[in-house]
């Protein structure tokens, strides 16, 4: 049980790639907390620094009350759980799991104990006879997260665990993690770039773009009170609708008076589809905004379906969420209406709410 | 494999069957050769079929000694042999197994001046570089003696590369892994490195074995006394220009008893191969 503190850290790889750029964040004793951010952001850098299994450039790395800059991955109490499994495939399940403590010289006894445990908490106790290559991968999944457990470690780290799994077992195995986390209640550290999986298992979630954290919140409050227009169009599917305020307005959008218009920098609007509704052939509501809209497309995903849109004079194209089936055909022109206090708004310049 | 009807099937066994004869023949007439006496050998044409001195043959080279040789017996050649062949395969597979262990994961100076060095060796055979090696030899006090047979042949450039490229195909997670593990380096050789490459081990140590046995042109010259001879120097000496001087019988014992070791490695590990590439495949 530890808490992760970092200050300040920095990552330049050789040939000058700076690959994160000071990065501060605190991972309280006991919390799940997700990065989540596109390829190439720097996420697993940010972890491997964690892992010390990349050096850090500058800035201090603590795990409990230790600064762990210095010490090699075996000596921060930390075990870690890759994406591809990375189990040692000549070593039977078992074998995997007791390497990491025999290394450590443990008493035989407590081996065994641990193993056991771990097993049948993963439910793996009928397979520790087997090696990997004769295991599914679901299996091997959860004989990595085996090999992890078994260490007791003051900290967990996950590296992209799930995204070798097909959808279901994704599901199933998310559900796990996040059991097994409650139960355990170890320090995690997560990294992916599967927004639905960041949302579902995080305490805190932290939003990672070039190197730097966008925002780092509880899953509802990034999502609900997005701190930039990069967050606002990576949280969430499909993204945020996004209106580029001009000096008169936006064409095809009637608002209320005063809502549109305002001193201060170039805005941008933002606004979730599930937070507008299809309003034709109703007489406008007081108070609501209202978008005139040319269908583009329909996408059904069962439950509930999206409807494209765009605004005239080369708008932007807006999506609005519909319970059940949709039926409208491209090319029809209908009323949308959403209500302005689900509006976010962001400084266009620096992409930051305002 | 599509199936000819017709004479296609009966006429590949005949090309088959034509291709071992041509290879057995010589080796079974060498063995036919080594039954029989010096005088039956020496008024041809020698029989097909094996001859009385079987027994005698075997056992005069074996255990008696072989006079052209200086009395050595032949158990004395074989042992010479398997220590020289044995010791550059094994010595070989450690050293390159080292080095590109060496090349591969770890992060030095000059790390690919090296690996070019190794791999610049690889345009010098022996042949060019053993007249520095012999004096090397000489002045070291190495000449009869199996250090002497061994040393000079074990560094190997082929083998250095074989195991670097199968080394970088070990995926860098799986050393990660290792390392979080708590495995310091020579663990990690140990435990995860070594078990993984098994096969590749057994596959070069065949090829490697086979290359030792019958090294010719440097055991020739590091060694002069007797007592010392490989199996293939001694069949060399036993030749005499003279036919009659020359104890045929015996040369041909020795020749099949020369042949032997390296089949029998051969067909052992072949057994092994298959069950690392079973296992690996599953
Ligand atoms: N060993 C390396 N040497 C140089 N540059 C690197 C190295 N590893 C990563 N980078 C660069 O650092 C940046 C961040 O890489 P990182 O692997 O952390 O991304 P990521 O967020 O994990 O992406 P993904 O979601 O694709 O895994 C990238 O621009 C990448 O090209
Ligand atoms: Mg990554």
């Amino acid at each position: 049980m530890a808490k992760i503190e970092l200050k300040d850290v920095r990552k330049v790889y050789h040939g000058g790639v700076e690959a994160v750029k000071g990065v501060s964040l605190s991972v309280e004793d006991g919390a799940f907390v997700v990065l989540v951010g596109p390829s190439g952001c720097g996420k697993s850098t940010l972890l491997r620094m964690v892992a010390g299994l990349e050096s850090i450039s500058s800035g201090t790395i603590a795990i409990g009350d230790r600064v762990v800059n210095e010490l090699e991955p075996a000596e921060r109490d930390i075990a870690m759980v890759f994406q591809n499994y990375a189990l040692y495939p000549h070593m039977t399940v078992r074998k995997n799991l007791e390497y990491g403590l025999k290394n450590r010289k443990m008493a035989s006894g407590e081996i065994a104990r641990r193993v056991d445990e771990a097993a049948k908490m993963l439910e793996i106790g009928a397979l520790l006879d087997r090696r990997p290559g004769q295991l599914s991968g679901g299996q091997r999944q959860r004989v990595a997260m085996g090999r992890a457990l078994v260490r007791e470690p003051a900290a967990f780290l996950f590296d992209e665990p799930l995204s070798n799994l097909d959808a279901k077992l994704r599901v199933q195995m998310r559900a796990e993690i996040r059991r097994l986390q409650r139960r355990l209640k170890t320090t995690s550290l997560y990294v992916t770039h599967d927004q639905l999986e960041a949302m579902t298992l995080a305490d805190t979630l932290v939003v990672l773009n070039a190197g730097r954290i966008e925002q780092a919140g509880s899953p509802m409050e990034v999502y609900e009170r997005p701190a930039s227009l990069f967050v606002a169009t990576f949280i969430g599917s499909p993204a945020m609708n996004l209106l580029p305020l001009g000096a008169g307005g936006i064409a095809g959008l009637t608002a209320p008076d005063g809502l549109l218009s305002g001193a201060g920098p170039a805005k941008t609007l933002g606004i979730r589809p599930e937070h507008m509704r299809l309003a034709d052939g109703e007489a406008p509501r007081p108070g609501e905004m209202r978008f005139d809209l040319t269908v583009t497309g329909v996408e059904v995903v069962g439950a509930e379906s999206f409807v494209y849109g765009t605004l005239p004079e080369g708008g932007p194209e807006v999506a609005v969420r519909v319970a059940g089936y949709s039926h409208v055909e491209p090319g029809t022109r209908l009323a949308a209406a959403a209500d302005p206090a689900y509006l976010h708004r962001f400084d266009r310049e620096t992409g930051r709410r305002i | 494999m599509i199936e000819k009807p017709g004479i296609g099937r009966p006429l590949a066994h005949v090309v088959l069957v034509l291709g071992v004869l041509v290879v057995a023949f010589p080796i079974y007439y060498t063995f036919i050769a080594s039954t029989q006496s010096l005088t039956t050998i020496l008024r041809p044409p020698l029989p097909l079929t094996p001859g009385d001195q079987i027994a005698a043959n075997y056992g005069e080279a074996l255990f008696g000694g072989i006079g052209r040789i200086g009395g050595v017996a032949v158990t004395t050649l074989l042992f010479n042999t398997l220590v020289m062949a044995l010791g550059i395969a094994l010595g070989k597979i450690f050293i390159s197994i080292l080095s590109a262990f060496a090349v591969v994961f770890f992060r030095f100076p000059l790390r690919m001046v090296f690996f070019w060095l190794i791999f610049v060796t690889l345009m010098l055979p022996v042949e060019v570089r053993i007249l520095p090696t012999y004096k090397v030899m000489v002045d070291l006090g190495m000449i009869d003696t199996y250090a002497g047979l061994i040393l000079p042949l074990i560094a190997s450039a082929t083998a250095t590369l074989l195991f670097r490229q199968f080394f970088m195909t070990i995926p860098s997670e799986l050393v990660e892994a290792a390392r979080i593990d708590g495995a310091g380096p020579l663990r990690f050789l140990r435990d995860i490195l070594l078990p993984l490459s098994k096969t590749n081990i057994a596959a070069l140590f065949v090829i490697l074995f086979i290359y030792g046995w019958t090294q010719y042109l440097w055991p020739l010259l590091v060694t002069n006394d007797n007592q010392m001879n490989t199996i293939v120097i001694a069949l060399k000496k036993m030749v005499s220009f003279a036919d009659a001087d020359t104890p045929w019988h015996m040369v041909m014992v020795t020749s099949i008893l020369a042949i032997l070791p390296p089949v029998l490695v051969v067909v052992l590990m072949q057994r092994w191969f298959v069950r690392g590439l079973v296992e690996s495949e599953k």
